[in-house]
């Protein structure tokens, strides 16, 4: 049973009286203890989407429109003080730099039990006690000594282990982790993919992972939504993306990723640039770079469709198949 | 497995202690103030006479070895009353400001952080008391609320408030779209417990050094009503007051105004000083070394 049901989300902000939508036609499901992967390029609105869910500042002044469906019940129908209970304890949310993401004037530790203390009632030592065994099954070095120290002091991939504390330690039912591991360098980030894959298996928890890594994706997530300038173009389990890759610009994403072995002179980039807010194309947002544009992408906006593969895409070289 | 950096455990105030040893005009600031506070404290024991006992003989007579700084026009002991009035402007100084801090804390808060007509309306309220020179509004007060030593020390905190809202105000707007504020918020944190649990203590910092250089300000608004015979009455001497007398006699008795006029300026230096080192030491750019 999906216990998130995202459909029909749209953003839109007043800019100097003319409405902007950054983000439009956003429908996904997802079911528990399972990971699914947000992919596109900066500015397709994998941030927005995710601050969407949870209700986060960089929507104020924004209207919402759609329905996001977290056990049965509309977040966004929720109220503040409603939504404010909610927020790290049934949902939390891994902000995108771990550098920025903690408090300077606080002990780390402290921060953690913060959060435990808003939702939990629980005294003071065992709060403590609970905050390190947490750190310490995030395989975090000497969690006691970490505990006691301020964010500056601690490496970039302890800082994220800390973030990833502060949004496990109420247990919540779905993490929405928001480019966890951009600011990390390679080898921090296996480790870190790893420890999300497995907090999904062992606690069953959501994992709503934003980044625009597609090895990322490839590696722990179950499904994967491709995003294109604010609209879904491609979602399906992961395999089927993957090995079958349906809209245009999936394909040329999926090609732009370097392979062992490849020849030189064969990498390929996708034309052009991403189009900002505001400057969208008419039609499909996704025509004026793509090679198999014909008629119908320059006027109409394609739907997302459920194709045989399974994937669901939204593109007009298979809706003229369907409508056929 | 990733390896934590390792640091030198310093307690804070033994890092900050560091970096003042460094800086000899904070020194100099320093130990300017620990003299002033001393003095104010232990004010009766230091006063080789009482500060109000009047002594006929005694009349303006210029500095001597039993009076060594002189006596005023009622033959008292110049000394006595310039020590006595170091209390009376630290005192003043130190209250004035944390009445300044307080208000100038809480309406830059509410208007940094809630925005919009609030701020507006605050931020309006400030610029204007701030557009008004602080001796005017000093002077408006006392005459609401009369002259003595509390009314004084309430009409400067309500004249120099409107700095600290500014600072505060500054401070929580650039850091309410901090990431880690958004953090806090997706813990599900409350409205009050980002404001003062995690914004205020971010931004407390360069309140501290305008608190500092502040209190110098007001020691300097303190004399200014007592020049104008506003601030502490008779005979409590106040700095200001005691240089206003003076001038009465500035050719004969040059002492009455000098000397409480020197002890000011020590005094007002002495917090310029310290303030300008904590600047220097409380700079983010200056940080990496902790």
């Amino acid at each position: 049973m999906s216990f998130l049901k995202v459909s029909d989300l749209k953003v839109e902000f007043q800019v100097d009286k003319k409405t902007i939508t950054p983000i439009e036609n956003i429908s996904f499901e997802m079911n528990e203890g399972e990971v699914l992967g947000m992919v596109g390029e900066t500015g397709s609105g994998k941030s927005l989407t995710a601050h969407a869910i949870i209700g986060l500042s960089s929507l104020v002044g924004g209207k919402i429109g759609g329905r996001i469906l977290f056990d049965n019940q509309d977040l966004l129908m929720l109220s503040e003080k409603n939504m404010q209970s909610i927020r790290g304890s049934q949902i939390a949310f891994i902000p995108q730099n771990p550098m920025t993401s903690l408090d300077p004037v606080y002990k780390v530790g402290d921060q953690i039990v913060e959060g435990l203390y808003k939702h939990t009632k629980i005294n003071k030592r065992k709060a403590k006690q609970q905050v390190i065994e947490l750190m310490g099954s995030l395989r975090i070095p000497k969690p006691e000594s970490v505990f006691q120290q301020y964010p500056h002091q601690l490496s970039g991939g302890l800082k994220q282990r800390i973030v990833i504390a502060m949004g496990l330690c109420n247990n919540p039912r779905l993490l929405i982790a928001d480019e966890p591991t951009t600011a990390l360098d390679v080898t921090v980030q296996a480790q870190i993919m790893r420890l999300f894959k497995e907090m999904a298996l062992e606690r069953g928890i959501g994992l709503f992972l934003i980044t625009h890594d597609l090895g990322v994706i490839a590696q722990v997530c179950d499904k994967v939504v491709v995003m294109y300038a604010g609209n879904m173009v491609e979602s399906g389990d992961i395999e089927t993306v993957f090995n079958t890759p349906k809209h245009p610009y999936t394909k040329a994403l999926l090609g732009c990723i370097p392979h062992l072995g490849m020849k030189q002179g064969t990498l390929s980039a996708i034309d052009g640039n991403v189009p900002s807010v505001g400057t969208y194309p008419s039609g499909c947002r996704y025509h004026p770079r793509c090679m198999h544009s014909f008629s119908p992408c320059q006027n109409n906006i394609p739907e997302l469709m459920q194709i045989e593969s399974g994937n669901r895409v939204a593109c007009h070289l298979f809706q003229e198949k369907n409508d056929c | 497995m990733v390896e934590i950096i390792k640091i030198e455990h310093k307690p804070p105030w033994l890092v900050i202690l560091n970096r003042f040893s460094g800086n000899k005009m904070g020194i100099v600031g320093t130990v300017l103030i620990l003299c002033l506070i001393f003095v104010a404290i232990f004010a009766p024991l230091l006063e080789p006479y009482s500060y109000k006992e009047q002594n006929v003989e005694m009349i303006s007579e210029p500095p001597s070895f039993s009076h060594l700084l002189g006596t005023d026009d009622f033959g008292r002991d110049l000394l006595s009353r310039t020590i006595r009035g170091a209390r009376i402007s630290f005192v003043v100084g130190v209250l004035s400001v944390a009445i300044s801090v307080l208000i100038g804390i809480v309406i830059g808060c509410i208007a940094g952080f809630y925005g919009g007509v609030v701020d507006l309306v605050l931020t309006t309220i400030a610029d204007l008391t701030w557009s008004m020179p602080a001796i005017l509004i000093a002077l408006l007060f006392v005459a609401i609320i009369g002259a003595g030593l509390e009314s004084v020390i309430v009409a400067i905190g309500l004249s120099y408030w409107a700095q600290y809202a500014r600072l505060v105000r500054g401070q929580i707007l650039s850091l309410k779209s901090a990431v880690f504020i958004e953090a806090t918020k997706s813990m599900g944190a409350s409205d009050y417990v980002i404001l003062f649990k995690h914004l205020l203590p971010n931004s407390i910092s360069p309140v501290i050094v305008a608190a500092t250089i502040g209190i110098g300000n007001a020691i300097v608004l303190e004399a200014t009503l007592g020049f104008l015979g506003m601030g502490a009455q008779p005979p409590t001497p106040s700095w200001g007051a005691m240089m206003s007398n003076g001038t009465a006699y500035l050719f004969i008795a040059p002492w009455m105004i000098i000397f409480p006029g020197l002890a000011m300026m020590i005094t007002v230096l002495g917090f310029n000083l310290f303030g300008d080192a904590l600047i220097d030491i409380m700079d983010v750019k200056n940080r990496e070394s902790i």
